[in-house]
């Protein structure tokens, strides 16, 4: 199926919502990286810590999530018109609207924009949004080299790698290969270069001062877009945002059509969720305001892009749409039991962790992400953290529903587990067969050596894989109340 | 690219919005503010809370009474060691350059001579102290953008009144269409093993002289 | 009070000796437990595994069988956490409020065994003996979902006899997560590792908690490793006592 309720999904062959592999089989793999199992336990560990730390400080946390839900809540029931306020405002102000219907178009328009100044080269600000799309591979097939500016999107881009957190995109690398990697892939390092974050971040630094100061187009992403006043926000630590924002004489935002926010005052509200569930800090280093351009100061060109690329497909689903809402902020990828053993790279989205696994299903259409929503224990971590309250286990529970409907729709014949679960259903919506299956079932007490079951054959066999499982009772509890207490209520088998 | 009322896409995504949302009611419920809005913390506590929250991330904090600006201006300026500073327009500092020290104005100075001078010393919008914030909105003394980000080292001129103690406060006495900057300590990065440190592009180095504290 | 018994199909097939503690424990306490035979199973793992059409006539059967029941008490987080959190929601998916509105009337009075003796009973000393080093594991369902809080830890505390060690790192998940330890086996196997490596790490002879399902699997790999600590339901540690330990 191609669109939802005739929204069209994110297109294929274009961008990084898709993975190669499904995700039980991307995750063994990873589970047995050490060094990844390292690096991410010990990274989710202490970025943990510190949320719980400053999220304690604040007596009214659980007010500002309440708003947080409720101003993207609203945002989204009425965002057509939120959306054309923000491009009155941008445009008022001396900036350009550009709308993309997806990746493919959002990458023209960038091009064409780029081409426009005669510039073969861009710096950019880290954006998801952009590698959601694959921009710098667009970029770069008409022959324009996109710089990244952040640390760990230039430690991706220099090992010719993926990111795999939305925060620390490089946490799967070690400081050791981090060096490596400068090593041998920055022209002007100094080859005595050791190990050390500091030594490292500062050859990024003196790697980047150049191309930051004779820059002339930069292109970024934005974390909000205040419709009231046509303001985009930019969050940072480094300051590599403020010069891309603020020395090149082109400015290229883009922007999924989410990110809008009704009104001015509503930053006080996610100025606080956001630096305090990301990065576990009371607020983040530099964040950059602008509305449209400003004379003598900063950009003179602006351009706004704003991205649909299957946000309006996630919107049609009542249920679905509340992972819109996100905030990119990864809190819930740093409590996400799942996540913290697989990394990143086995979601292969973008968006990956608990909120990927529910955005990036409704962005691609299920089908196409179709083992991400089941790469969850439900076990609920991710909701208390979000900032904003999204549920994302009933979202998880949902999207599976809609890929079990959206294949028995699309197959002729059944699957097996389709199957067995209708037989399950059927057995046990009676007591009678439900207390014959039990009864059958104890045939099952053979197999068991001192209680214990060693060995089931396939799919249980996964479950024997690691564990041994319990041999069926004597009798059962009905049939031990039987015994006991008489008859039992009602019919019984 | 089309005019806004004939571009295909604008048309396609909005017409798409419309469907996504359905025909029917677009009620969301209210929006409950039941988050604190004010702290109610006198001066002495502000100037306190937020000395507190810029030394927690090593920017150092001086302090003089009103009438004293300069003079600490010039102190910060000799161990720093700055020669040549970038002083933006309506600074209004009554001090003449410190001997050695030269005041660059900002003629719109270009990317590479900001980088050449040692420093700016610019004045703020105001500051939060709950989060140890100062934020810049392009106001007099304050300068373009670029002036206080080149430079290497960020010298900060506040008034005990710009204070304010949580961020709500701040969003309302700021103007949306200016440019703004909110800082929170020198720059920093934890990407590499979560390891955080501290200067990466930004200043590297931040200090801010209270006035009348 | 009369207390009707959920056993769940779980603890009905495989581990009966949790129902059988539950009836002894609420008998000792004065009360009537019944248990009408009419009753399968909450449907929580056709739910959870997205086919909720499946589910849809185990939310019936939940409401037609307890819906005239005063009281329902359920040994099992997650099954309460099911009724209470998505029969109404299976139902309205299939357009039927009515059922939906049963199904909220009938979850109203279904509570967890430890909601059920703390809130409604108000006991926390239930007049048990359980002289063993226990450590208490404090299921996904009942923490964030029923919000159960410290209710099974206080019921704990007042066992007689009890050495009660705190579990690491108790509020991370298992890895069990119903069909979840099928279809992602190698990803449940490594937070099963480290949900042993705690519970072993305090020395306590047994493992409790509210779910069989996650004990099953805590239990399954420690019995795996012949690691000399077992699981035990928390029903079967309230229900004992001296003289029928």
């Amino acid at each position: 199926m191609s669109t939802f309720l005739g929204m069209p999904y994110a297109p294929r062959g274009v961008g990084h919502l898709r993975g190669e592999q499904p995700f039980p089989v991307a995750a063994r793999a990873a589970l047995a990286d050490t060094q990844l199992r390292r690096n991410l336990g010990r990274a989710t560990t202490t970025i943990r810590a510190k949320r719980a730390a400053v999220v304690a400080e604040l007596p009214d946390w659980e007010e500002l999530r309440a708003a947080g839900e409720a101003i993207k809540r609203h945002t989204l029931a009425h965002l057509d018109r939120y959306l054309e306020q923000l491009e009155d405002q941008v445009t008022a102000r001396g900036g350009t609207v550009h709308w993309a219907r997806d990746a493919n178009e959002a990458n023209r328009i960038v091009t064409g924009l780029v081409r426009g100044t005669g510039a073969t080269e861009v710096v950019k600000v880290k954006s998801i949004v952009t590698d959601e799309i694959g921009l710098n591979e667009a970029l770069a097939g008409a022959g324009i080299t996109a710089h990244e500016t952040d640390l760990a999107e230039l430690i991706v881009q220099l090992g010719h790698d993926r990111p795999s957190h939305i925060l620390v995109p490089a946490i799967h690398l070690g400081r050791a290969e981090i060096r490596e990697i400068f090593l041998r892939e920055m022209g002007d390092v100094d080859p005595g270069l050791t190990d050390a974050p500091a030594a490292l971040a500062e050859a990024a630094r003196l790697h980047l001062r150049r191309r930051f100061l004779s820059a002339r187009v930069g292109i970024s992403g934005a974390n909000f877009a205040v419709a009231e006043t046509g303001t985009l926000c930019v969050v940072e630590s480094e300051g590599n945002g403020r010069m891309c924002l603020t020395l090149p004489g082109t400015l290229i935002t883009v922007m999924g059509i989410e990110k809008v926010i009704p009104s001015w005052r509503d930053l006080e509200v996610f100025l606080q969720l956001l630096p305090r569930s990301s990065t576990g800090e009371r607020m983040n280093p530099y964040t950059s305001m602008w509305t449209g351009v400003t004379p003598g100061d900063g950009p003179q060109r602006f351009h706004l892009v704003l991205l649909d690329n299957g946000r309006t497909a996630a919107l049609a689903d009542p249920a679905g749409r509340q992972a819109l809402h996100c905030i990119r902020c990864s809190a819930c990828l740093n409590v996400c039991p799942v996540y913290e053993r697989t990394g990143g790279h086995a979601y292969g989205s973008v968006y990956p962790g608990p909120i990927g696994a529910v955005l990036s299903p409704q962005l691609t259409g299920v089908a196409d992400n179709a083992s991400l929503p089941y790469a969850s224990s439900l076990c609920g971590a991710c909701y208390d953290a979000c900032p904003v309250r999204i549920d994302i286990p009933s979202l998880l529970v949902h999207l599976r529903a809609r890929h079990v409907e959206e294949a028995a729709r699309a197959r002729r014949v059944p699957s097996a587990e389709a199957v067995a679960m209708a037989a399950a259903s059927w057995v046990m919506a009676s007591p009678a067969r439900y207390a014959a299956a039990q009864r059958a079932g104890r045939a099952g007490r053979a197999l068991g050596r001192g209680g214990r079951i060693r060995r089931l054959p396939p799919p249980l066999s996964a479950w024997t894989a690691a564990r041994d499982a319990p041999a069926p009772p004597a009798q059962t509890f009905r049939e031990w109340w039987r015994r006991e207490r008489g008859d039992t209520d009602g019919t019984a088998g | 690219m089309a005019p806004r009322a004939e571009d295909p896409a604008r048309a396609e995504v909005l017409a798409r919005i419309r469907a996504a949302l359905g025909a029917g009611t677009r009620d969301a419920g209210e929006i409950p503010r039941a988050y604190r809005t004010g702290a109610g913390l006198g001066t002495e506590e502000l100037i306190g809370l937020l000395t507190e929250r810029l030394n927690d991330y090593g920017t150092a904090v001086r302090r003089c009474p009103d009438g004293g600006v300069a003079g600490a201006v010039r102190a910060a300026l000799a161990e720093r060691g700055a020669r040549r500073v970038v002083v933006p327009a309506g600074l209004a500092l009554d001090v003449a350059a410190p001997d050695g020290v030269t005041f660059l104005a900002d003629d719109n100075l270009s990317p590479d001579a900001l980088d050449a001078a040692d420093g700016v010393i610019t004045t703020a919008a105001l500051a939060i102290a709950e989060t140890g914030t100062i934020i810049l909105d392009a106001g007099p003394g304050q300068g373009r953008r670029a002036v206080s980000l080149v430079p290497d080292y960020h010298l900060c001129v506040l008034h005990a009144g710009q204070i304010v103690a949580i961020v709500p406060e701040a969003l309302g006495r700021l103007d949306p269409r200016r440019p703004c900057t909110w800082i929170s300590g020198p720059s920093a990065t934890s990407d590499i093993e979560l390891d955080r440190v501290q200067g990466v592009h930004g200043p590297r180095t931040l200090e801010v002289i209270l006035v009348g504290a | 009070m009369r207390i009707a018994l959920f056993v769940t199909c779980l603890v009905d097939g495989l581990f009966p000796q949790v129902g059988q503690a539950t009836v002894r424990l609420l008998e000792r306490l004065g009360h009537e437990v019944t248990f009408p035979g009419a009753q399968t199973c909450c449907g929580q793992m056709h739910t959870n595994t997205g086919y909720l059409r499946g589910a849809l006539p185990l939310v019936r059967r939940y409401a037609d069988v307890f819906e005239d029941c005063e009281l329902v008490v359920v040994p099992s987080g997650s099954c309460t956490g099911s009724v209470r959190h998505q029969h109404a929601m299976v139902a309205r998916r299939f357009g039927d409020e009515a059922l939906a509105r049963r199904a909220e009337a009938v979850a109203a009075r279904t509570y967890e065994l430890s909601e059920l003796l703390v809130d409604v009973l108000g006991v926390e000393d239930v007049g048990a003996y359980y002289p063993h080093r226990v450590t208490y594991h404090p299921t996904c369902h009942s923490l964030r979902l029923l919000r159960a809080g410290d209710r099974p830890l206080r019921l704990l505390r007042k066992v007689a006899g009890i050495d009660l060690v705190e579990l690491p790192d108790a509020e991370v998940c298992c890895g069990f997560g119903g069909t979840f330890a099928i279809k992602n086996g190698a990803v449940s196997t490594a937070m099963l590792a480290d949900k042993m490596r705690s519970v072993l790490a305090t020395g306590a002879e047994m493992c409790t908690a509210g779910d069989s399902s996650c004990l099953m699997h805590i239990g399954g790999g420690l019995s795996r490793l012949n690691a000399g600590t077992a699981t035990v339901h928390l029903a079967e540690i309230l229900a004992a006592t001296q003289d029928s330990p």
